[in-house]
Protein backbone atom coordinates (compact mmCIF):
# COMPACT_ATOMS: atom_id res chain seq x y z
CA UNK A 1 0.00 0.00 0.00
CA UNK A 2 2.82 2.26 0.67
CA UNK A 3 4.45 1.57 -2.13
CA UNK A 4 0.95 2.78 -3.98
CA UNK A 5 1.18 6.03 -2.50
CA UNK A 6 4.94 6.52 -2.98
CA UNK A 7 4.49 5.91 -6.84
CA UNK A 8 1.19 8.62 -7.00
CA UNK A 9 3.05 11.06 -4.78
CA UNK A 10 6.22 10.65 -6.98
CA UNK A 11 4.65 10.75 -9.87
CA UNK A 12 2.48 14.08 -8.69
CA UNK A 13 5.30 15.73 -6.97
CA UNK A 14 8.59 14.66 -7.51
CA UNK A 15 8.90 13.93 -11.09
CA UNK A 16 5.61 15.36 -12.44
CA UNK A 17 5.39 15.07 -15.80
CA UNK A 18 4.95 18.68 -17.32
CA UNK A 19 7.62 20.28 -14.52
CA UNK A 20 9.87 17.59 -14.46
CA UNK A 21 9.82 15.45 -17.56
CA UNK A 22 8.52 18.68 -20.22
CA UNK A 23 6.14 16.28 -21.79
CA UNK A 24 2.30 17.19 -22.18
CA UNK A 25 3.13 20.77 -22.91
CA UNK A 26 0.54 21.72 -25.06
CA UNK A 27 -2.23 22.31 -22.70
CA UNK A 28 0.34 23.64 -20.45
CA UNK A 29 0.86 26.62 -22.79
CA UNK A 30 -1.98 26.17 -24.40
CA UNK A 31 -5.38 25.93 -22.03
CA UNK A 32 -3.80 27.47 -19.08
CA UNK A 33 -5.37 30.84 -20.06
CA UNK A 34 -8.18 30.58 -17.17
CA UNK A 35 -8.17 28.45 -14.27
CA UNK A 36 -11.95 27.34 -14.87
CA UNK A 37 -10.77 25.87 -18.11
CA UNK A 38 -7.10 24.15 -16.77
CA UNK A 39 -9.51 22.55 -13.85
CA UNK A 40 -11.40 21.10 -16.57
CA UNK A 41 -8.61 20.23 -19.04
CA UNK A 42 -6.83 18.80 -15.72
CA UNK A 43 -9.90 16.95 -15.30
CA UNK A 44 -10.05 15.57 -18.75
CA UNK A 45 -6.02 14.40 -18.83
CA UNK A 46 -7.04 12.32 -15.28
CA UNK A 47 -9.79 10.26 -17.20
CA UNK A 48 -7.35 10.02 -20.88
CA UNK A 49 -4.32 8.96 -18.20
CA UNK A 50 -6.54 6.22 -16.46
CA UNK A 51 -7.84 4.53 -19.57
CA UNK A 52 -4.26 4.58 -21.40
CA UNK A 53 -3.04 2.86 -18.29
CA UNK A 54 -5.85 0.51 -18.07
CA UNK A 55 -5.42 -0.08 -22.36
CA UNK A 56 -0.98 -0.16 -21.64
CA UNK A 57 -1.84 -3.19 -19.20
CA UNK A 58 -3.95 -5.41 -21.38
CA UNK A 59 -1.88 -4.71 -24.14
CA UNK A 60 1.21 -5.63 -22.55
CA UNK A 61 -0.06 -8.55 -21.08
CA UNK A 62 -2.25 -10.18 -23.47
CA UNK A 63 -1.42 -8.90 -26.96
CA UNK A 64 2.36 -7.31 -27.08
CA UNK A 65 3.67 -10.47 -25.82
CA UNK A 66 3.11 -11.82 -29.61
CA UNK A 67 4.24 -9.25 -31.26
CA UNK A 68 6.78 -6.83 -28.92
CA UNK A 69 7.91 -4.88 -31.97
CA UNK A 70 4.35 -3.14 -32.65
CA UNK A 71 4.40 -1.64 -29.12
CA UNK A 72 4.26 1.95 -30.18
CA UNK A 73 2.27 1.92 -33.13
CA UNK A 74 -0.42 -0.40 -31.23
CA UNK A 75 -0.72 2.17 -27.96
CA UNK A 76 -1.39 5.20 -30.17
CA UNK A 77 -4.00 3.54 -32.01
CA UNK A 78 -5.56 1.43 -29.47
CA UNK A 79 -5.57 4.74 -27.08
CA UNK A 80 -6.65 6.96 -29.93
CA UNK A 81 -9.99 4.96 -30.84
CA UNK A 82 -10.72 3.83 -27.37
CA UNK A 83 -10.71 7.65 -26.41
CA UNK A 84 -13.19 8.47 -28.98
CA UNK A 85 -15.49 5.36 -28.24
CA UNK A 86 -15.62 6.49 -24.67
CA UNK A 87 -15.90 10.53 -26.41
CA UNK A 88 -18.91 9.29 -28.51
CA UNK A 89 -20.80 7.17 -25.24
CA UNK A 90 -20.39 10.18 -23.14
CA UNK A 91 -22.20 12.47 -25.61
CA UNK A 92 -25.12 9.73 -25.49
CA UNK A 93 -25.22 9.60 -21.93
CA UNK A 94 -24.11 12.27 -20.28
CA UNK A 95 -24.50 15.66 -22.64
CA UNK A 96 -23.61 18.09 -19.74
CA UNK A 97 -20.21 16.19 -19.28
CA UNK A 98 -19.30 16.16 -22.78
CA UNK A 99 -20.10 19.81 -22.87
CA UNK A 100 -17.77 20.73 -20.69
CA UNK A 101 -15.37 18.81 -21.89
CA UNK A 102 -15.78 19.66 -25.15
CA UNK A 103 -12.87 19.57 -27.93
CA UNK A 104 -10.05 18.87 -24.66
CA UNK A 105 -10.68 14.97 -25.03
CA UNK A 106 -9.99 14.39 -28.73
CA UNK A 107 -7.14 16.67 -28.41
CA UNK A 108 -5.60 15.26 -25.01
CA UNK A 109 -5.52 11.77 -27.17
CA UNK A 110 -2.29 13.33 -29.02
CA UNK A 111 -0.45 14.44 -26.33
CA UNK A 112 3.00 13.44 -25.83
CA UNK A 113 2.26 12.68 -22.14
CA UNK A 114 -0.44 9.42 -22.79
CA UNK A 115 2.21 7.96 -24.64
CA UNK A 116 4.95 8.76 -22.08
CA UNK A 117 2.55 7.57 -19.45
CA UNK A 118 2.34 4.03 -21.29
CA UNK A 119 5.79 3.76 -22.30
CA UNK A 120 7.04 5.05 -18.46
CA UNK A 121 4.68 2.19 -17.39
CA UNK A 122 5.83 -0.76 -19.39
CA UNK A 123 9.67 0.18 -18.82
CA UNK A 124 9.19 0.29 -14.98
CA UNK A 125 7.03 -3.00 -15.62
CA UNK A 126 4.15 -1.87 -13.21
CA UNK A 127 1.23 -4.09 -12.52
CA UNK A 128 -2.04 -3.60 -12.86
CA UNK A 129 -2.90 -1.30 -9.60
CA UNK A 130 0.74 0.19 -9.55
CA UNK A 131 -0.16 1.24 -13.31
CA UNK A 132 -3.45 3.04 -12.46
CA UNK A 133 -1.73 4.97 -9.17
CA UNK A 134 0.60 6.15 -11.22
CA UNK A 135 -1.92 7.71 -14.05
CA UNK A 136 -3.92 9.41 -11.30
CA UNK A 137 -0.95 10.59 -10.00
CA UNK A 138 0.73 11.99 -13.34
CA UNK A 139 -3.02 13.17 -14.16
CA UNK A 140 -3.08 15.06 -10.68
CA UNK A 141 0.34 16.35 -11.34
CA UNK A 142 -0.53 17.68 -14.60
CA UNK A 143 -4.06 19.28 -13.21
CA UNK A 144 -1.62 20.93 -10.92
CA UNK A 145 0.97 22.76 -12.96
CA UNK A 146 -1.86 23.45 -15.21
CA UNK A 147 -4.52 24.95 -12.02
CA UNK A 148 -1.28 26.70 -10.87
CA UNK A 149 -0.11 28.25 -14.15
CA UNK A 150 -3.86 29.82 -15.07
CA UNK A 151 -3.83 31.59 -11.89
CA UNK A 152 -0.32 32.89 -12.11
CA UNK A 153 -1.25 34.03 -15.64
CA UNK A 154 -4.48 35.25 -15.08
CA UNK A 155 -3.11 37.68 -12.11
CA UNK A 156 -0.13 38.49 -14.76
CA UNK A 157 -2.32 39.68 -17.34
CA UNK A 158 -3.17 42.80 -14.83
CA UNK A 159 0.52 43.33 -14.41
CA UNK A 160 2.23 46.18 -16.45
CA UNK A 161 4.20 43.28 -18.38
CA UNK A 162 6.82 44.82 -20.97
CA UNK A 163 5.60 44.55 -24.62
CA UNK A 164 8.70 42.24 -25.48
CA UNK A 165 7.61 39.36 -22.92
CA UNK A 166 4.08 39.91 -23.54
CA UNK A 167 1.91 36.12 -24.41
CA UNK A 168 3.80 33.34 -24.96
CA UNK A 169 7.67 34.52 -23.33
CA UNK A 170 6.02 35.41 -20.30
CA UNK A 171 4.41 31.72 -19.79
CA UNK A 172 7.62 30.33 -20.80
CA UNK A 173 9.06 32.13 -18.37
CA UNK A 174 6.85 31.70 -15.64
CA UNK A 175 7.10 28.20 -16.64
CA UNK A 176 10.71 27.61 -16.01
CA UNK A 177 10.19 29.31 -12.72
CA UNK A 178 7.67 26.71 -11.80
CA UNK A 179 10.30 24.22 -12.59
CA UNK A 180 12.93 26.02 -10.55
CA UNK A 181 10.40 25.40 -7.51
CA UNK A 182 9.48 22.14 -8.29
CA UNK A 183 13.08 21.22 -8.32
CA UNK A 184 13.45 20.98 -4.35
CA UNK A 185 11.60 18.01 -4.43
CA UNK A 186 14.34 16.08 -6.72
CA UNK A 187 15.60 12.87 -5.00
CA UNK A 188 12.62 13.09 -2.48
CA UNK A 189 12.55 9.82 -1.16
CA UNK A 190 16.00 8.29 -2.35
CA UNK A 191 17.83 9.43 0.83
CA UNK A 192 16.16 7.16 3.15
CA UNK B 1 -12.01 82.05 -12.91
CA UNK B 2 -12.92 80.97 -8.96
CA UNK B 3 -10.46 78.71 -7.41
CA UNK B 4 -12.06 75.47 -6.69
CA UNK B 5 -13.69 74.88 -3.10
CA UNK B 6 -12.91 71.43 -2.87
CA UNK B 7 -10.64 69.10 -4.21
CA UNK B 8 -12.26 66.42 -6.81
CA UNK B 9 -10.19 63.51 -6.77
CA UNK B 10 -10.33 59.69 -6.55
CA UNK B 11 -10.33 58.01 -3.31
CA UNK B 12 -8.66 57.41 -1.40
CA UNK B 13 -8.15 60.55 0.17
CA UNK B 14 -6.24 60.50 3.72
CA UNK B 15 -2.54 58.96 3.16
CA UNK B 16 -0.78 57.41 5.52
CA UNK B 17 2.75 58.25 6.67
CA UNK B 18 3.91 55.14 5.22
CA UNK B 19 5.40 54.88 1.19
CA UNK B 20 6.98 51.86 -0.63
CA UNK B 21 10.63 53.48 -0.53
CA UNK B 22 10.24 54.31 3.02
CA UNK B 23 9.75 50.50 3.94
CA UNK B 24 11.91 49.17 1.35
CA UNK B 25 15.01 51.58 3.09
CA UNK B 26 13.85 50.45 6.71
CA UNK B 27 14.00 46.63 5.82
CA UNK B 28 17.35 47.38 4.42
CA UNK B 29 18.18 49.09 7.42
CA UNK B 30 17.02 46.55 9.62
CA UNK B 31 19.06 44.31 7.88
CA UNK B 32 22.44 46.00 9.11
CA UNK B 33 22.75 43.79 12.19
CA UNK B 34 22.48 40.84 10.18
CA UNK B 35 25.11 42.18 7.68
CA UNK B 36 27.09 43.10 10.25
CA UNK B 37 27.22 39.88 11.89
CA UNK B 38 27.95 38.07 8.54
CA UNK B 39 30.79 39.97 8.36
CA UNK B 40 31.86 39.30 11.89
CA UNK B 41 32.25 35.66 10.97
CA UNK B 42 32.93 35.21 7.35
CA UNK B 43 35.27 38.71 7.04
CA UNK B 44 35.65 40.49 3.58
CA UNK B 45 34.29 37.72 1.85
CA UNK B 46 30.67 38.15 3.14
CA UNK B 47 30.93 41.96 1.92
CA UNK B 48 32.42 41.11 -1.29
CA UNK B 49 29.61 38.06 -1.88
CA UNK B 50 27.19 40.99 -1.30
CA UNK B 51 28.07 43.87 -2.73
CA UNK B 52 28.27 41.66 -6.16
CA UNK B 53 24.69 40.50 -5.29
CA UNK B 54 23.77 43.96 -5.50
CA UNK B 55 25.64 45.53 -8.34
CA UNK B 56 23.76 42.26 -10.10
CA UNK B 57 20.66 43.47 -8.82
CA UNK B 58 20.86 47.24 -9.39
CA UNK B 59 22.12 47.19 -13.09
CA UNK B 60 19.09 45.95 -14.58
CA UNK B 61 16.98 47.49 -12.37
CA UNK B 62 18.83 50.67 -13.89
CA UNK B 63 18.66 50.10 -17.16
CA UNK B 64 15.13 48.42 -17.90
CA UNK B 65 13.03 49.37 -14.73
CA UNK B 66 10.48 52.49 -14.49
CA UNK B 67 12.01 55.82 -14.52
CA UNK B 68 13.28 56.38 -10.32
CA UNK B 69 12.43 52.46 -9.63
CA UNK B 70 16.05 52.44 -8.58
CA UNK B 71 15.32 54.61 -5.76
CA UNK B 72 12.60 52.90 -4.07
CA UNK B 73 15.37 49.95 -2.65
CA UNK B 74 13.78 46.97 -3.66
CA UNK B 75 16.33 45.90 -5.63
CA UNK B 76 19.23 46.46 -2.83
CA UNK B 77 17.11 44.37 -0.76
CA UNK B 78 16.63 41.91 -3.33
CA UNK B 79 20.55 41.97 -3.93
CA UNK B 80 21.15 42.07 0.26
CA UNK B 81 18.80 39.21 0.58
CA UNK B 82 20.55 36.85 -2.07
CA UNK B 83 24.02 37.37 -0.64
CA UNK B 84 22.76 36.36 2.47
CA UNK B 85 22.02 33.65 0.95
CA UNK B 86 24.59 32.60 -0.46
CA UNK B 87 27.65 30.75 0.70
CA UNK B 88 30.44 32.99 1.59
CA UNK B 89 33.70 31.19 -0.80
CA UNK B 90 31.53 31.62 -3.95
CA UNK B 91 33.27 33.46 -6.92
CA UNK B 92 31.95 36.83 -7.19
CA UNK B 93 30.83 36.51 -10.60
CA UNK B 94 28.32 34.26 -10.26
CA UNK B 95 27.07 36.41 -7.12
CA UNK B 96 26.31 38.70 -9.82
CA UNK B 97 24.80 36.42 -11.91
CA UNK B 98 22.02 35.26 -9.72
CA UNK B 99 21.49 38.80 -8.71
CA UNK B 100 20.95 39.89 -12.23
CA UNK B 101 18.63 36.56 -13.05
CA UNK B 102 16.36 37.83 -9.94
CA UNK B 103 15.92 41.29 -10.90
CA UNK B 104 15.53 40.68 -14.89
CA UNK B 105 14.04 37.15 -14.91
CA UNK B 106 12.12 37.35 -11.43
CA UNK B 107 10.78 40.66 -11.02
CA UNK B 108 11.14 43.21 -14.15
CA UNK B 109 9.54 40.77 -16.61
CA UNK B 110 6.57 40.86 -14.93
CA UNK B 111 6.89 44.56 -15.10
CA UNK B 112 8.66 45.53 -12.11
CA UNK B 113 7.77 45.93 -8.07
CA UNK B 114 4.61 44.48 -7.19
CA UNK B 115 3.86 42.89 -9.91
CA UNK B 116 6.58 39.59 -9.64
CA UNK B 117 5.25 36.02 -8.68
CA UNK B 118 8.21 34.70 -7.39
CA UNK B 119 10.52 36.12 -4.64
CA UNK B 120 13.47 37.40 -6.95
CA UNK B 121 16.21 36.80 -4.33
CA UNK B 122 15.17 33.37 -4.08
CA UNK B 123 14.61 32.62 -7.67
CA UNK B 124 17.75 34.00 -8.35
CA UNK B 125 19.33 31.66 -5.85
CA UNK B 126 17.64 28.86 -7.66
CA UNK B 127 19.06 29.76 -10.62
CA UNK B 128 22.33 29.47 -9.14
CA UNK B 129 21.41 26.22 -7.39
CA UNK B 130 20.72 24.60 -10.84
CA UNK B 131 23.47 26.10 -12.77
CA UNK B 132 26.39 25.63 -10.17
CA UNK B 133 25.31 23.22 -8.08
CA UNK B 134 29.00 22.31 -6.82
CA UNK B 135 29.98 26.00 -6.26
CA UNK B 136 26.86 26.82 -4.15
CA UNK B 137 27.34 23.70 -1.58
CA UNK B 138 30.35 24.56 -1.20
CA UNK B 139 31.09 25.88 2.86
CA UNK B 140 34.36 27.26 4.15
CA UNK B 141 34.64 26.63 7.84
CA UNK B 142 35.27 29.25 10.36
CA UNK B 143 38.92 28.80 11.04
CA UNK B 144 41.86 30.59 9.71
CA UNK B 145 43.10 33.81 9.16
CA UNK B 146 39.66 37.14 9.41
CA UNK B 147 41.11 38.49 6.71
CA UNK B 148 41.74 35.98 4.63
CA UNK B 149 39.14 34.96 1.44
CA UNK B 150 36.82 32.09 2.60
CA UNK B 151 37.13 30.61 -1.02
CA UNK B 152 37.98 31.56 -4.29
CA UNK B 153 36.31 34.49 -4.67
CA UNK B 154 38.22 36.01 -7.70
CA UNK B 155 37.76 33.11 -9.76
CA UNK B 156 37.31 34.02 -13.37
CA UNK B 157 34.03 33.56 -15.12
CA UNK B 158 33.45 29.82 -16.33
CA UNK B 159 37.11 29.06 -14.34
CA UNK B 160 36.27 26.34 -11.84
CA UNK B 161 37.41 27.81 -8.83
CA UNK B 162 40.52 26.77 -6.42
CA UNK B 163 39.49 24.77 -3.85
CA UNK B 164 42.01 24.52 -0.60
CA UNK B 165 42.39 21.87 0.60
CA UNK B 166 41.08 21.30 4.55
CA UNK B 167 39.06 24.68 4.70
CA UNK B 168 35.33 23.27 3.71
CA UNK B 169 33.35 22.14 6.26
CA UNK B 170 29.21 21.27 6.44
CA UNK B 171 26.71 22.81 7.31
CA UNK B 172 24.67 21.67 10.33
CA UNK B 173 21.74 20.18 8.33
CA UNK B 174 24.39 18.58 6.17
CA UNK B 175 25.99 17.02 8.77
CA UNK B 176 22.88 15.88 10.48
CA UNK B 177 21.82 14.72 6.64
CA UNK B 178 24.43 12.70 5.98
CA UNK B 179 26.87 11.89 9.18
CA UNK B 180 23.66 11.95 11.82
CA UNK B 181 25.72 14.32 13.75
CA UNK B 182 24.19 17.24 15.57
CA UNK B 183 25.16 20.82 16.31
CA UNK B 184 25.54 22.52 19.71
CA UNK B 185 21.91 24.64 20.21
CA UNK B 186 23.99 27.36 21.45
CA UNK B 187 26.29 27.51 17.97
CA UNK B 188 23.24 27.53 15.84
CA UNK B 189 21.45 30.90 18.18
CA UNK B 190 24.84 32.45 18.00
CA UNK B 191 25.96 31.67 14.67
CA UNK B 192 29.25 30.41 14.78
CA UNK B 193 28.48 27.28 12.31
CA UNK B 194 29.41 27.01 8.90
CA UNK B 195 26.68 28.37 6.72
CA UNK B 196 25.28 30.71 4.24
CA UNK B 197 26.81 34.30 4.55
CA UNK B 198 24.01 35.44 6.57
CA UNK B 199 21.68 32.86 8.12
CA UNK B 200 23.87 31.70 10.30
CA UNK B 201 23.09 33.58 13.66
CA UNK B 202 19.57 32.92 13.91
CA UNK B 203 18.97 35.15 17.17
CA UNK B 204 20.22 37.89 15.28
CA UNK B 205 17.89 37.49 12.17
CA UNK B 206 14.77 36.91 14.87
CA UNK B 207 15.35 40.53 16.58
CA UNK B 208 15.80 42.03 13.11
CA UNK B 209 12.30 40.19 12.04
CA UNK B 210 10.74 41.44 15.43
CA UNK B 211 11.23 45.06 15.12
CA UNK B 212 10.15 44.91 11.62
CA UNK B 213 7.03 43.01 12.60
CA UNK B 214 6.42 45.45 15.57
CA UNK B 215 6.76 47.94 13.17
CA UNK B 216 4.00 45.77 11.09
CA UNK B 217 6.55 46.04 8.04
CA UNK B 218 5.84 42.51 7.73
CA UNK B 219 2.73 40.19 8.27
CA UNK B 220 3.86 38.24 11.99
CA UNK B 221 1.26 35.57 10.74
CA UNK B 222 4.01 34.41 7.78
CA UNK B 223 6.85 33.59 10.41
CA UNK B 224 4.73 32.64 13.59
CA UNK B 225 2.43 30.01 10.89
CA UNK B 226 6.07 28.83 9.50
CA UNK B 227 7.90 28.51 12.74
CA UNK B 228 4.94 26.95 14.42
CA UNK B 229 4.34 24.48 11.72
CA UNK B 230 8.03 23.96 11.51
CA UNK B 231 8.05 23.37 15.24
CA UNK B 232 4.87 20.73 15.96
CA UNK B 233 5.78 19.16 12.44
CA UNK B 234 9.36 17.57 13.59
CA UNK B 235 8.23 17.46 17.11
CA UNK B 236 6.13 14.68 16.21
CA UNK B 237 8.75 13.29 13.85
CA UNK B 238 10.87 13.46 16.96
CA UNK B 239 9.26 12.28 19.83
CA UNK B 240 8.57 9.48 17.36
CA UNK B 241 11.97 8.43 16.73
CA UNK B 242 14.22 10.80 18.51
CA UNK B 243 17.75 9.12 17.03
CA UNK B 244 16.56 9.46 13.32
CA UNK B 245 14.63 12.75 13.26
CA UNK B 246 15.92 16.41 14.30
CA UNK B 247 14.98 17.80 17.50
CA UNK B 248 12.49 20.76 16.83
CA UNK B 249 14.88 23.19 17.97
CA UNK B 250 17.07 22.31 15.62
CA UNK B 251 14.85 21.94 12.81
CA UNK B 252 14.06 25.82 13.68
CA UNK B 253 17.46 27.46 14.40
CA UNK B 254 19.29 25.69 11.50
CA UNK B 255 19.93 26.78 8.20
CA UNK B 256 17.80 29.59 6.54
CA UNK B 257 14.75 28.97 8.26
CA UNK B 258 14.58 32.19 10.41
CA UNK B 259 16.33 34.51 7.47
CA UNK B 260 13.56 32.68 5.07
CA UNK B 261 10.44 32.90 7.44
CA UNK B 262 11.17 36.62 8.24
CA UNK B 263 12.34 38.12 5.30
CA UNK B 264 11.71 35.97 2.41
CA UNK B 265 8.67 34.73 2.78
CA UNK B 266 6.81 37.78 4.15
CA UNK B 267 7.78 39.68 0.98
CA UNK B 268 4.99 41.96 0.34
CA UNK B 269 4.64 41.12 -3.38
CA UNK B 270 4.48 37.58 -3.41
CA UNK B 271 2.50 36.66 -0.08
CA UNK B 272 -1.04 36.19 0.31
CA UNK B 273 -2.70 39.60 0.55
CA UNK B 274 -5.77 38.30 3.33
CA UNK B 275 -4.69 37.20 6.80
CA UNK B 276 -6.25 33.44 6.37
CA UNK B 277 -4.39 33.09 3.26
CA UNK B 278 -1.06 34.31 4.96
CA UNK B 279 -1.54 31.34 8.03
CA UNK B 280 -2.13 28.60 4.83
CA UNK B 281 0.91 29.98 2.71
CA UNK B 282 3.23 29.74 6.26
CA UNK B 283 1.14 26.41 6.76
CA UNK B 284 2.85 24.77 3.68
CA UNK B 285 5.98 26.00 3.98
CA UNK B 286 6.59 25.06 7.20
CA UNK B 287 5.35 21.87 6.34
CA UNK B 288 7.37 21.62 2.42
CA UNK B 289 10.50 22.55 4.96
CA UNK B 290 10.90 19.53 7.22
CA UNK B 291 9.67 17.34 4.41
CA UNK B 292 12.49 18.06 2.11
CA UNK B 293 14.68 18.56 4.80
CA UNK B 294 14.09 14.69 6.16
CA UNK B 295 13.29 12.82 3.20
CA UNK B 296 14.51 14.90 0.07
CA UNK B 297 17.73 14.87 -1.93
CA UNK B 298 18.85 18.47 -0.68
CA UNK B 299 19.37 19.19 3.34
CA UNK B 300 18.21 22.55 3.22
CA UNK B 301 14.69 22.81 1.85
CA UNK B 302 13.60 27.02 2.59
CA UNK B 303 14.17 27.96 -0.45
CA UNK B 304 12.16 25.42 -2.74
CA UNK B 305 9.56 25.96 0.05
CA UNK B 306 8.76 29.25 -0.21
CA UNK B 307 8.88 29.14 -4.34
CA UNK B 308 6.90 26.60 -4.22
CA UNK B 309 4.43 28.16 -2.70
CA UNK B 310 4.84 31.17 -3.80
CA UNK B 311 3.09 29.64 -7.03
CA UNK B 312 0.60 28.96 -5.12
CA UNK B 313 -0.04 32.68 -4.20
CA UNK B 314 -2.47 33.67 -6.63
CA UNK B 315 -4.62 30.60 -5.86
CA UNK B 316 -4.61 31.54 -2.40
CA UNK B 317 -5.64 34.68 -2.73
CA UNK B 318 -8.44 33.76 -5.15
CA UNK B 319 -9.84 31.36 -2.67
CA UNK B 320 -9.66 33.26 0.89
CA UNK B 321 -11.32 36.24 -0.53
CA UNK B 322 -13.60 37.54 2.30
CA UNK B 323 -16.80 37.39 2.48
CA UNK B 324 -18.38 41.34 1.35
CA UNK B 325 -20.20 42.39 4.26
CA UNK B 326 -23.95 42.14 3.82
CA UNK B 327 -23.71 39.40 0.91
CA UNK B 328 -24.87 35.77 0.64
CA UNK B 329 -22.51 33.16 1.45
CA UNK B 330 -20.85 32.02 -1.84
CA UNK B 331 -22.97 28.52 -3.02
CA UNK B 332 -21.43 24.64 -2.03
CA UNK B 333 -18.99 24.20 -5.16
CA UNK B 334 -18.52 20.74 -6.46
CA UNK B 335 -16.03 19.63 -9.20
CA UNK B 336 -16.42 21.29 -12.39
CA UNK B 337 -18.81 18.23 -14.35
CA UNK B 338 -20.68 17.81 -10.92
CA UNK B 339 -22.72 21.24 -11.19
CA UNK B 340 -25.87 21.21 -12.49
CA UNK B 341 -26.75 22.94 -16.26
CA UNK B 342 -23.30 23.05 -16.74
CA UNK B 343 -21.42 26.44 -18.42
CA UNK B 344 -20.83 26.44 -22.05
Amino acid sequence: MGDLVWILISAMIVNNFTLAYFLGLCPFMGVSGRVETALRMGMANIFVLVLTSLCAWFLNNFVLEYAPYLRVISFIVVIASLVQIVEIAIKKFSPTLFQQLGISLPLITTNCAILGLAIFQTNREYGFFQGLFFAVGAGLGLTLALVLMASIREDSERANVPNLARGTALVMIIAGSLSLAFMGFAGLGSAS
Amino acid sequence: MTEPQFLVRATPHLSGPESTPKIMWTVVFSLIPVVAVSFWFFGPSALLIQAAAVLGALIPEHYTGHKGSLRDGSAVITGVLLGLTLPPGMPLWMAFLGGFFGVAFGKLIFGGLGQNVFNPALLGRAFLQAAFPVAITTWPSQTGSWWSLRGDNFAWPLMSPQVVDGSTGATPLGLFKFEKQSTEFLDLLLGTTSGSVGETSGLVILACGLFLALRNYLNWRIPASICATVFSFSGILWLFDSEAFASPFFMLFSGGLMLGAFYMATDMVTSPTTHKGCWIFGAGIGFLVVIIRTWGGLPEGVMYAILFMNAFVPFINRKTQPRVFGQAPPEKRGLPFMKKGGQA
